[in-house]
């Protein structure tokens, strides 16, 4: 199993949210995040003071899925979320030990 | 946070106002007025008036020409409105318009300095202030014959004959609330609740009222009106309200000192929508402020209404398109602060321009508070936190000086403007340098007497019991530190917390039973 954390353009969500459940991946955990990389934030201006938001929005997901999807699932939110403007965020995968469900007790696998 | 060991009733920052206040308002229970002035069905008879005619005395119950008063129902009627208007200026136009300028933080304390002044003052006013403004005395401050509003009652006095004495009493007060709360705007997020009260209480009673009775009170010193040496004007309070709390705001920002991280941390308004909303309750509010002024319900109230009307019109625009040129966007921000501005500016002319000549005056205004609010006091470097000087210091004396350029005796002529054999002439632009003087040496008298009572009386309370709070009461925010509240608790449900007593008082056992401390909800202070 693996746990692929999605750092995505706020307005990219939906359209990430619908190409996952194609993949029939219908369970998502997001969260509203700031950060920067190589997008330079903005500059608000206050009874001339001006100020320069270094972060930007962005909204961050964490999908477990089982081995077998990794790649199906990181491909197809790569496509819903690419603009292809600076900013448009990362993936990153990382293993999992264990998954329960919580309501059942089930693990790993049959958790997914 | 660490709490005192005693509990908080036996600490200075208690104790004083509740001082202060005991001995203002405990007299006032027992010497209350006796009994209340009747109130006539009928016009009394030329007999029944009671006050004898003494020139030394402020007339009560007598009409222009000495005979039984008649109150005017439309005039009662718009000065009762005038009065509902400027009240809502404080609040909660200003609470409001303060308020959203705050960090998130700040954002009740910041409200609570302009609301607990409309009880404060209210009291204050009440046992001796309106008495210190308004009774005849001398030629700074008036006496103690209205003191408990002793003689104040249905009959008019010589200040507003159409109109209850209680009615001038009361429409009064609503300026005396909103002065000192203008002053918050300097010392927003850093003074201590304590503090900021006692400061208040005492400028009013040796800045405010002096000012008020010199410019309006009779044989005020410089009240052209009624009895002045210094024949000056002023229609609303250009000095006796805004220059008088913008110098004593800029000396307040001073004597406080920056804000912590002022510089280098960004504190942008937690909410501009909130000032905005403030700013539209000033905007209404003024006509009370100023059309009020006329004290009567006819053209010169009509006048005066429009005036303002179009002072905060065009300096909106110029505030916004000077901005605009200079930064590159118009922000909402500037043009509300445009609008305060004009109505500033107008303040001291409303009743004596033509509606054009307050159009040049509230764009000269709109434009010339832009650059005290962000060139000047980037410049000097003080951190006047919400413009109190920038807009009512700078924007007061300007409509200060400008009612001397564009005042108009067709308007409104003072008498003791006239000149025998001679066309009624008023301002700089009718070709008089008389009043234009006068004004300007109003102005320099308001100027250093704010400059130097407010400084005073700030250090007196800094010894006494301290100005700023400590710095980690500032970085959590006034609102937790002096309030114990969170102006906004939109995660309550999730991050509220637990309750950790069951509502006894002080709470103040803390190892008590299973009690969840009540920091469970985080406070993230952007420090």
């Amino acid at each position: 199993m693996q746990m692929i954390e999605a750092v995505i353009k706020p307005q990219k969500l939906d359209a990430v949210k619908s190409a996952l459940a194609e993949l029939g991946i219908l369970g998502v955990t997001a969260m509203e995040v700031k950060g920067y990389g190589r997008q330079a934030g903005h500059t608000e201006r206050y009874r001339g003071a001006k100020l320069d938001v270094g972060f930007v929005p962005k909204v961050k997901l964490e999908i477990c899925v089982a081995d077998g999807d990794v790649n199906r699932a990181v491909d197809a939110i790569v496509a819903a979320a690419r603009t292809g403007e600076v900013g448009d965020g990362k993936i990153f995968v990382s293993p999992v030990n264990e998954v329960i469900r919580i309501r059942t007790g089930d693990r790993n696998e049959k958790a997914l | 946070m660490p709490r005192p060991r005693c509990a908080p009733i036996w600490r200075v920052g208690f104790l004083v106002p509740m001082i202060l206040l005991a001995l203002l308002a405990i007299p006032s229970l027992a010497l209350a007025q006796a009994t209340p002035d009747a109130v006539p069905t009928t016009a009394p008879s030329a007999a029944a008036v009671a006050a004898p005619v003494d020139a030394s005395q402020v007339l009560i119950g007598a009409g222009a020409d000495g005979t039984a008063y008649k109150i005017d129902t439309g005039d009662h009627a718009w000065m009762l409105v005038s009065t509902a208007l400027v009240l809502m200026m404080t609040g909660p136009g200003l609470a409001l318009f303060y308020g959203g300028l705050v960090r998130r933080k700040n954002v009740l304390a910041t409200m609570m300095q302009s609301f607990i002044l409309m009880a404060v003052v209210t009291i204050v006013w009440a046992v001796i202030g309106y008495s210190l403004a308004f009774d005849a005395g001398n030629a700074f401050f008036g006496g103690f014959r209205f003191m408990f509003l002793r003689e104040v009652g249905a009959a008019p006095s010589e200040y507003a004959a159409t109109i209850p004495h209680t009615t001038w009493m009361v429409y009064q007060l609503m300026f005396a609330i909103i002065t000192p709360a203008l002053i918050s705007g300097a010392y927003a997020e850093r003074i201590k609740f304590s503090s900021m009260l006692v400061f208040s209480i005492l400028w009013l009673l040796f800045i405010y009222c002096p000012m008020a009775h010199m410019v309006w009170g009779k044989g005020g010193l410089m009240n052209a009106w009624n009895g002045g040496k210094i024949n000056a004007i002023d229609f609303a309070g250009g000095t006796v309200v805004h220059i008088s709390s913008g110098v004593s705001a800029l000396v307040a920002a001073l004597v406080l000192g920056k804000r912590k991280g002022f510089g280098s941390l960004a504190m942008p308004p937690h909410s501009v929508v909130i000032s905005v909303i403030g700013a539209a309750l000033l905007w209404v509010g003024w006509f009370g402020f100023n059309a009020g002024s006329a004290l009567s319900a006819g053209a010169l109230a009509s006048s005066a209404l429009v005036t303002t009307h179009f002072a905060a019109a065009a300096a909106t625009l110029g505030w916004l398109f000077a901005e605009w040129l200079k930064s590159g966007k118009p922000t909402v921000l500037g043009a509300i602060s445009g609008a305060v501005a004009g109505l500033v500016v107008i303040t001291p002319a409303a009743g004596f321009v033509t509606p054009m000549s307050a159009i040049i005056m509230g764009l000269a205004g709109g434009i010339v508070c832009f650059f005290a609010a962000t060139s000047l006091k980037h410049a000097l470097g003080y951190d006047d936190s919400l413009d109190a000087f920038g807009v009512h210091g700078v924007g007061g004396t300007l409509g200060a000086i400008l009612t001397g350029v564009f005042a108009a005796a067709a308007v409104n002529m003072p008498p003791i403007f006239k000149v025998e054999g001679q066309p009624d002439k008023l301002g700089l632009i009718e070709g008089s340098t008389t009043l234009f003087t006068n004004q300007l040496i109003a102005t320099g008298i308001t100027w250093v007497f704010a400059l130097i009572g407010a400084f005073v009386l700030l250090k007196i309370v800094d010894v006494v019991m301290g100005l700023r709070v400590t710095e980690s009461d500032e970085t959590d925010g006034l609102d937790l530190s002096q309030h114990g509240e969170s102006g906004y608790n939109l995660e309550d449900d999730v991050f509220g917390g637990a309750i950790s007593d069951s509502g006894s008082g002080h709470g103040a056992a803390a190892g008590a039973g299973a009690a969840i401390p009540a920091s469970a909800k985080s406070i993230v202070a952007p420090a």
